[in-house]
């Protein structure tokens, strides 16, 4: 990874700052990018990016942004996202996103500046306890207080970020420490201050029980999640092997999109509470659950003690306390998803196995999928959610598209509606579920792919969270097209009022909402807006066509529900479906309304 | 699954052996602090100085689902170099100090003093109405001695926590 500069050359003679430390080590960690935003307490590292034209900076518009695009960037290349942001409210501003990369294992390293190292504890201007405040929602987290710590820690935070279950690292990094000469070591001489070595390689013995009783199953089915992405390109590969060996149907949680590709005949699509009707019964009826890189989340279970009631669980994952936490298995596997298929295969090869006959369990999910639970009644005269997606697919598929999304029914509809054929397309919040991840998520998915078509489904009022990076996209010409799904509703939340809270919506409606255009034009983008179904597709393209960003105001049917849904409470058979004419007021009883 | 609210509750003893930094301690407390998972005892002090180590035991309970995920939890973090189960070994040795001190005259007193022998208490502090002891042993044991004592005149005690250790030569 070390990279020759004449800067090494130069290291030997002339000992280096920390600022100038941290910008090397950036460097040799093979960083391109960085997403920040200056202040008092950082100077001196903008002072050494100034001098470093291998870092390409991004200023944002907020540091809630950075930490967003930083994901965008993440998710969308498989390489961790880098932060830099000032001490105070810079580290404040930057933990939604820190927190959001937690919840969805995204590798992160976030730098933040500290006040000088003699006013630590001080209450001086700007200070905020970051390492404290940052302790329960990084992987790890670091406060510097000795430069020659430096070099060490910058390095040791890439690896953490990035091996076992990835997430964000936090480097707090005091003024003064920046301003101190110290020693550079690259990144292979470092010495690791922790002994962090979390186990790749699953256990041989449970991976050939595991294969042992898939071949025997009647009603095999594979759950996959954000494991397999994060598992790199491989491991999707691999998937795909596997599940072609066996034949069993794949399918996968919202944060697996494109691990298994959409067009595949064994693809039921994404499963859980907003999941398709034949996968969530798949997973209610299966005898052998598969579950790879996913970790039985309360969106994906439902009720739990209804959860696929008959199935023997095989549970592979990197982290060992995901196996066994909400669900108890029969065999878990702990290390990588990649590692683990490719043994499977191997292990199922070697016991000579034959691809069972599950001719009558794919006769019955057949029956499942003729439901068509997606289905919705079009409209000649109203943009229908739906439609605009799957029109927006239509147009969109056969180039190199990356989807991310804000959070809300829009999202659901896009995990629905617009599918994926390959890994790292997909962009969205999953475990934290923050409105507003989205448009700056496009900001760092076409930083890394400058040529490709990027576009952040959004809801109106999820946009306006971090509507203001859509001036970062016009600074650095990044040409992201923000489809706002209009419905003038926090939908999500307006469904959930009209089925839990009997119709009362309190403050849901998406009041003084501001002309998309005109802001579109006023922020230095294009404006473009799309009102009737006839003139959908027109408007598409000509916001595909654009070179420049692009806001588009897609108006759309403001009541639509979507559906399916399992009420919080029920199980995976128990799913409402958007035609059934079910009373939606009494479909969830006391104790669900309880639940999130 | 099983219906979790039918498991018993247990108790459990880890010894966590940790990189002696600044924090660690708060780490592992949030741990527990953030999931819910309760706290019965912890004591922590660096124990090798020149490997930056540094041993907590913590005494928790919880059902065996539950223990299993604190341990996982545990041994994920990054400070955090082992987790022993120490409770769950045959090898494991378990001990507590205390001190307490005792208040009382006459034949109250000469009785607390003949319990403590028998308990094999020191005295290390005495008065002509006092007296402290300091007692070593099983939780269970200085549970059953502050017990006797409290209706001698039991005015205060302060304990360690749990420390552990396994027998054997490794
Ligand atoms: C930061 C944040 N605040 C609040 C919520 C709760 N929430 C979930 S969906 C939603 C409404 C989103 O509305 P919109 O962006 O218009 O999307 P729609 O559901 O209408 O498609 C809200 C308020 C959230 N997820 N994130
Ligand atoms: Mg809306």
């Amino acid at each position: 990874m070390t990279t020759q500069t004449t800067a090494e050359a130069e290291t030997k003679t002339k000992p280096l700052t920390g600022a100038e430390i941290l910008v090397r080590a950036l460097v040799d960690q093979g960083v391109d990018t960085i997403f920040g935003y200056p202040g008092g307490a950082v100077l001196p590292i903008y002072d050494a990016l100034f001098h470093e034209p291998k870092l390409r900076h991004v200023l944002v518009r907020h540091e809630q942004g950075a930490t967003h695009a930083a994901e965008g960037y993440a998710r969308s290349t498989g390489k961790p996202g880098v932060v830099l942001v000032t001490s105070g409210p810079g580290a404040t501003n930057a933990i939604t996103g820190i927190v959001d990369a937690l919840m969805d294992s995204i590798p992160l390293v976030v730098i933040t500046g500290q006040v000088a190292t003699h006013l630590i504890g001080s209450d001086a201007f700007q200070e905020a306890d970051t390492v404290g405040i940052t302790r329960s929602c990084t992987k790890h987290n670091y406060l510097v207080k000795n430069v020659n710590d430096l070099a060490r820690v910058v390095h040791e935070a890439f690896h953490i970020a990035t091996s076992g279950r990835p997430g964000p690292v936090v480097i707090d990094i005091p003024k003064d420490v920046q301003f101190m000469p110290g020693p550079y070591i690259g990144p292979e001489e470092a010495k690791p201050l922790h002994t962090y070595n979390p186990r790749t390689k699953g256990d041989p013995t449970k991976i050939a029980e595991a294969i042992a009783l898939l071949a025997t199953a009647k009603r095999p089915v594979f759950y996959t999640g954000g494991g397999i992405i994060n598992a790199g390109p491989a491991a999707s590969q691999a998937l795909r092997d596997l599940a072609h060996m066996v034949g069993a149907p794949v399918t996968s949680t919202l944060m697996g999109l494109g691990a298994f590709p959409a067009a595949d005949d064994q693809w039921l699509g994404m499963l859980g509470m907003h999941g398709s009707f034949e996968a969530n019964h798949v997973m209610h009826d299966c005898d052998v659950m598969v579950c790879l890189g996913a970790r039985f989340d309360d969106r994906i279970t439902g009720r739990l003690d209804a959860f696929s009631p008959g199935s023997k669980k095989i549970h592979v994952d990197i982290d060992p306390s995901s196996i066994n936490k909400n669900v108890r298995v029969d065999i878990g596997i702990v290390g990588d998803a990649g590692s683990i298929i490719t043994d499977m295969i191997a292990a199922w090869n070697e016991g000579g196995y034959k691809k069972p006959d599950l001719a009558d369990w794919w006769a019955q999910i057949e029956t499942w999928r003729a439901r068509n639970g997606f289905a919705y009644r079009k409209d000649p005269n109203v943009i229908k959610p739906q439609y605009a997606i799957e029109r927006l697919y239509e147009l969109t598929k056969d180039r190199k598209t990356y989807i991310s999304t804000e959070v809300g029914q829009h999202q659901m509809w896009a995990a629905q509606f617009y599918r994926f054929e390959e890994p790292n397309r997909w962009m969205t919040s999953g475990g934290l579920g923050t409105m507003g991840y989205g448009l700056p998520a496009a900001v760092g998915a076409q930083m890394a792919h400058p040529d490709a078509l990027v576009i952040d489904i959004a809801g109106e009022a999820s946009v306006q969270m971090t509507m203001q990076e859509f001036s970062t996209a016009v600074q650095f010409n990044l040409p992201i097209k923000i489809f706002i799904i209009n419905n003038e509703w926090m939908g999500m939340v307006r469904q959930w009022q009209q089925l839990l809270h009997g119709e009362r919506y309190s403050h849901s409606y998406s009041e003084s909402l501001p002309d998309f255009v005109k802001l579109a034009e006023a922020l230095g983008g294009v404006g473009i807006r799309a009102t009737t179904p006839d003139e959908l597709d027109a408007k598409i393209m000509e916001m595909i066509d654009s070179p420049r960003p692009v806001l588009f105001d897609c108006r759309v049917a403001k009541e639509e529900n979507c559906f399916p849904m399992i009420p919080s409470g029920k199980a995976h058979n128990e799913m409402l479906l958007g035609d059934d004419g079910t009373d939606l007021d009494s479909a969830i009883d006391d104790e669900g309304k309880m639940l999130v | 699954m099983p219906p979790r609210v039918n498991e018993a509750i247990e108790k459990r003893t880890f010894a966590v052996l940790v990189d002696n930094e600044p924090g660690v301690l708060a780490r592992v407390v949030g741990l527990f602090s953030a999931r819910g998972y309760n706290i019965e005892s912890l004591t922590v002090a660096e124990t090798d100085t020149a490997n930056h180590a540094s041993r907590i035991t913590i005494v928790t309970s919880g059902t065996p689902l539950i223990l299993e995920q604190i341990r996982a939890q545990l041994d994920r973090m990054v400070s955090i170099r082992t987790v022993q189960d120490v409770s769950s070994d045959p090898l494991g040795i378990e001990r507590e100090l205390s001190l307490i001190k005792v208040r009382g005259t006459g034949e109250q007193r000469a009785e607390a003093l003949r319990l403590a022998d028998i308990f094999r208490a020191k005295v290390i502090d005495t008065t002509h109405e006092s007296f402290v002891f300091e007692l070593t042993g099983a939780s269970s044991k200085i549970d059953k001695f502050l017990g006797l004592m409290e209706p001698l005149g039991l005015v205060e005690m302060s304990r360690t926590g749990v420390l552990s250790l396994t027998r054997g030569i490794d």
